[in-house]
């Protein structure tokens, strides 16, 4: 025992990660004990653990590595870690209701996505390829499965698949990525291939492997040209998957790529900057432009995250603090948005079921004018008009090309905002201009909560500006 | 004398209006029509009560402000953002007047709502409250990211106006004004940012006097021009204007044409010529041009309207053409003249599109072919468009005469052509005004459905009388304005020349 003290002197910093891992079997036991009748049960008991787990996370003392250098706990971590809770807190809430009135009663759900929120601590966390992969894995199995998890229905069956075929193709590329470059640095450790590199220079064979990763790390955040999975995944999958897909996921696998980036590739900035800033245009403007022709609202929202990881990715590619401060705050505000348009599309409700077009928000600002204002400032704020949340998101993003003299980048990147305008103005259109539907069946209290919250926070966020741009800025200079 | 942050108080009580709006419940119900009736009562009061008590204390601006000062007073600065923004207020001769014309029309736009408005007038007068909070906030605000705020979260209000409450083809108007204003836009974004860049702050007074290198005023001149040639509108980015002017209700035109195009003309005065002056001085003949092809040819265009609205809309786009002229003569004559127009003419076309509203809600047609003759049924209302008529056109006595007069004599000592080809355009003016007012006010009255055609109420009266008497008293007195503007302008001039001067001695020098 003494010797495995040693070994692990500072397990403490890994407890949050520990606690998911014990707690969700033990969820898992009295899910399977109960017999399926304890869904509801289990669901809140996920949410407190992944609470606790928080709470636990922000009161541990200290930062450093674990496991030789593995698991690295710094601020940046903690904050993402953090977002990354706070998406599967919330995604689990929304489900609540959802599985009572659809009879889509599976206890499973709430378990898998504590496992998925392991993955993604652990991804977040990442000091060394090994973390990254188990990281990644365990995420992505939980994912598929919940892509899959009406097993009834064609269509969320059929996402599922393709997730996990296309998911499999990407960590393939990913290990073949990790082993040519542990090939030519003889490192895991992000600190040692930094180390490396910065001793021996680049090789074509390092950047073979470079290119590589970074294409199995952009299918994890669904980045043009690895973005095929993302509407047929979203559009298939029950709503609160699609929901925790669009939130939690990306986040994680953000953090990830930044660190690798920054952490182990930093002395060859030059090489991975070139490909960041083309798949960063490449997504913003496929982004912008195939979402306008969409009738179906949960593939509109597809494109639209594709697009707001371009965004993202924008601040990634000027490599600079400023721009990691900007991505870490944009990935703040995506999750806050994204998690309050969800809210919207799960009230979307008739008595007859569910509805998921575009169309059928039409009138939602006679029949529901609560939901159709806070609708239309997550909409406004999407599209990135002052003074909502989006906005600032964007704002910081550029501020960082600009910065770094990327202009041709952030000429493309607002361009393509513009563009993007236009299909989040045709939402407010049909809600606001088109005479009306039927009147949804009324909202569950949980989403009014997630809906009120996430609204509030888009329209009052220049309010606390001040205290979260210091935040983040914390956990982007914990990175450099 | 007032030891509280005036400009503050005056940017956000529309907006605290708004909120106490927000809690009054609409009940469309049958059998609830006593209670609709009051809530609808209690929504427009409060909405012009708002508006009035804005005016009210935005004219404590006007007595507080101190003539003699160039610079910037009641400067409010509070922390926000780290060094990337903070909130700086503050107002100057240029921009004071700004303030007070917004504050002054606001509750006109209100009154021409009163009663043609019927579907969701409470969202309605929310949209107008907010939207007069960023408009004044445009004007105050002395740092450049809140200036771009309050610029771009205009755009909202105003796309819900449109969309919501305008016309037959009210999606596309609303579409086009807020794409177009936002393309601009964000290119005027990527240049703040450039700048803070380079200069390290965000704070405009301190930008004022800041030399960017020159290569680099260049691009800047151009990402400003991208938004504010689109804002103000200049020839060829004006398309949106008469599809967003005729599309939207009476009191978005008033506040379209009298406040949101002033922001592009003073956004050229406040940026673009101090900021940039090499640059500006660069590209002055590109205004020119513009200018002068935009007086020509919509006046042409206006010529040809079959729909009054948007024949005024056109001679906005004419009228803001003399206002580049002047703005760009680069003299005093000529800024002087420019900010006066812009003042005047956001009285003059704001009552003409009030005049418009009034004949439009009678008849719910905007077809000059449709009317002929109103002055028999409606003789004062003939002589008050009358006199937005002459003043449109600039007759002397009007306060249209005074901006036009100025701005010819500035751009005559700058660019003699210019002048030339502008002061054609004055005529124009005359022929598509005078034209339209003898089609549908004067002739005999031969249509059936105009015989029953009532003259002008209580509240149209109220509405148009103070605007005669304003369009009146500073054509024959616009003392009090030169008064405002003369140590602001000065200062500009002078940085200007300073810079100017200083890029010329390096040339030299090296």
């Amino acid at each position: 025992m003494g010797e495995l003290l040693t070994l692990f002197p500072n397990l403490n910093l890994a407890l949050p990660e520990l606690i998911l891992a014990i707690g969700s079997m033990v969820l898992l036991m009295i899910g399977a004990y109960s017999g399926g009748k304890a869904t509801g049960l289990v669901s809140g008991l996920a949410m407190a653990l992944l609470v606790v787990a928080g709470f636990i996370l922000l009161t541990t003392e200290g930062t450093g590595t674990v496991f030789h250098g593995a698991f690295i706990l710094d601020e940046f971590a903690i904050f993402m870690k953090m977002l990354v809770l706070t998406g599967s807190v919330v995604a689990i809430a929304m489900s609540v209701n959802f599985m009572k009135r659809e009879q889509f009663d599976k206890f499973e759900f709430p378990v898998l996505i504590v496992l998925a929120t392991l993955g993604m601590m652990l991804m977040v966390s990442a000091n060394d390829m090994i973390t990254l992969y188990l990281g990644i894995e365990l995420q992505s199995l939980s994912l598929y499965v919940l892509a899959a998890i009406n097993r009834d229905s064609v269509r969320s069956t059929e996402a599922g698949l393709k997730y996990f075929v296309l998911g499999a193709l990407s960590s393939g590329m990913l290990l073949y990525g990790v082993s040519l470059i542990y090939g030519f640095t003889g490192q895991t450790n992000f600190t040692g291939i930094a180390e490396a590199m910065a001793g021996s220079g680049r090789s074509l064979g390092l950047i073979f492997g470079l290119v590589f990763l970074v294409a199995g790390l952009a299918f994890k955040i669904s980045v043009v040209p690895f973005h095929m999975w993302t509407p047929d995944v979203y559009e298939g999958s029950p709503t609160p998957v699609t929901a925790f897909f669009s939130a939690a996921p990306k986040v994680a696998a953000m953090a990830l790529f930044i660190r690798v980036v920054i952490d182990a590739f930093e002395p060859i900035s030059k090489d991975w900057q070139q490909i960041i800033v083309f798949i960063s245009i490449a997504s913003m403007v496929l982004g912008a432009f195939a979402a306008i022709g969409q009738t179906n609202i949960k593939r509109l929202m597809a494109y639209s995250s594709i697009g707001h990881m371009g965004f993202a990715l924008v601040g990634l590619a000027a490599g600079t603090q400023a721009g990691i401060n900007g991505v870490i705050l944009y990935m703040v505000i995506y999750l806050a948005m994204t998690l309050g348009t969800f809210a919207c599309i799960l009230a979307m409700r008739r008595k007859s079921g569910m509805v998921e077009e575009i169309k059928d928000l039409s009138g939602l600002a006679k029949n529901n004018p609560v939901l159709a204002l806070f609708m239309t400032l997550l909409m406004f704020s999407l599209a990135g008009i002052p003074p909502l949340a989006g906005f600032f998101a964007k704002y910081f993003v550029f501020l960082a090309a600009i910065e770094a003299e990327l202009y041709a980048l952030a000429i493309i990147g607002v361009l393509s905002s513009v563009v993007g305008a236009f299909y989040y103005l045709r939402i407010i259109k049909i809600m606001w201009f088109d005479e009306g539907e039927d009147s949804f069946v009324p909202m569950s209290g949980e989403l009014k909560l997630v809906l009120g919250a996430s609204g509030i926070f888009v329209t009052l966020f220049y309010l606390v500006a001040g205290p979260i741009f210091a935040a983040t800025s914390g956990a982007a200079s914990s990175l450099f | 004398m007032f030891d509280m942050p005036l400009l503050t108080i005056v940017t956000f009580l529309p907006l605290i209006g708004a909120l106490m709006i927000l809690p009054i419940t609409m009940s469309e119900k049958e059998g609830e029509k006593e209670d609709s009736d009051l809530a609808r009562r209690n929504v427009r009061n409060v909405a012009l009560f708002t508006t009035l008590v804005t005016f009210l204390i935005s004219l404590l601006i006007w007595i507080e402000f101190d003539n003699s000062v160039a610079g910037f007073q009641m400067v409010e600065k509070y922390e926000w953002i780290g060094p990337f923004m903070a909130y700086r207020l503050g107002v100057d001769g240029i921009s004071m007047l700004f303030v007070i014309l917004t504050t002054f029309l606001m509750p006109f736009a209100i009154l021409a709502s009163w009663e043609n408005i019927t579907k969701n007038i409470k969202q309605y007068m929310i949209a107008f409250l907010i939207l007069e909070t960023f408009m004044i906030g445009v004007f105050v605000s002395l740092d450049l990211m809140v200036f771009y705020i309050f610029f771009e979260a205009g755009l909202i209000p105003m796309f819900i106006i449109i969309g919501v409450w305008g016309g037959k083809r009210r999606v596309y108007a609303s579409f086009k004004f807020f794409l177009y204003t936002l393309a601009g836009s964000v290119l005027m974004l990527l240049a703040i940012m450039a700048m803070y860049w380079n200069s390290g702050t965000t704070d405009i007074s301190v930008l004022l006097t800041y030399d960017f290198p020159p290569e680099m005023q260049t691009w800047l001149w151009l990402a400003f021009f991208a938004s504010l040639a689109v804002k103000l509108p200049m020839w060829p980015v004006h398309t949106w204007l008469p599809d967003a002017h005729v599309e939207a209700p009476t009191a978005g035109s008033v506040i379209l044409a009298g406040v949101l195009l002033k922001m592009g003309g003073y956004g050229f005065l406040r940026f673009s010529v101090p900021m940039f002056p090499l640059a500006t001085a660069d590209f002055a003949p590109l205004i020119f041009g513009l200018s002068v092809i935009a007086i020509i040819y919509t006046s042409l265009v206006a010529l040809m309207q079959e729909d009054i609205k948007k024949l005024i809309a056109y001679s906005s786009v004419a009228h803001m053409g003399f206002v580049t002229l002047g703005i760009f003569a680069l003299n005093n004559y000529g800024i002087q003249g420019a900010i006066f127009q812009m003042l005047s003419h956001g009285l003059i076309s704001g009552a003409l599109f009030l005049c418009v509203g009034i004949i439009y809600d009678r008849m719910h047609t905007r077809e000059i072919a449709a009317y002929g003759g109103v002055v028999n049924r409606m003789p004062n209302y003939a002589v008050v468009f009358m006199i937005f008529t002459l003043a449109n056109v600039g007759l002397p006595g009007t306060s249209g005469f005074v901006g036009e007069f100025l701005i010819l004599l500035g751009i005559f000592q700058t660019n003699t052509w210019a002048a030339v080809l502008a002061t054609t355009g004055i005529i124009l003016s005359a022929a598509y005004a005078l034209w339209l007012y003898r089609r549908v006010i004067l002739g005999p009255l031969v249509k059936e459905s105009l015989k029953t055609l009532m003259d002008l109420t209580g509240r149209e009266k109220l509405i148009l009388y103070p605007l005669v008497v304003a369009v009146i008293f500073f054509g024959v007195y616009p003392t009090p304005i030169f008064d405002v503007t003369q140590a602001s302008v000065d200062a500009l001039l002078n940085n200007y020349q300073a810079a100017i001067e200083r890029a010329a001695t390096q040339v030299t020098g090296n």
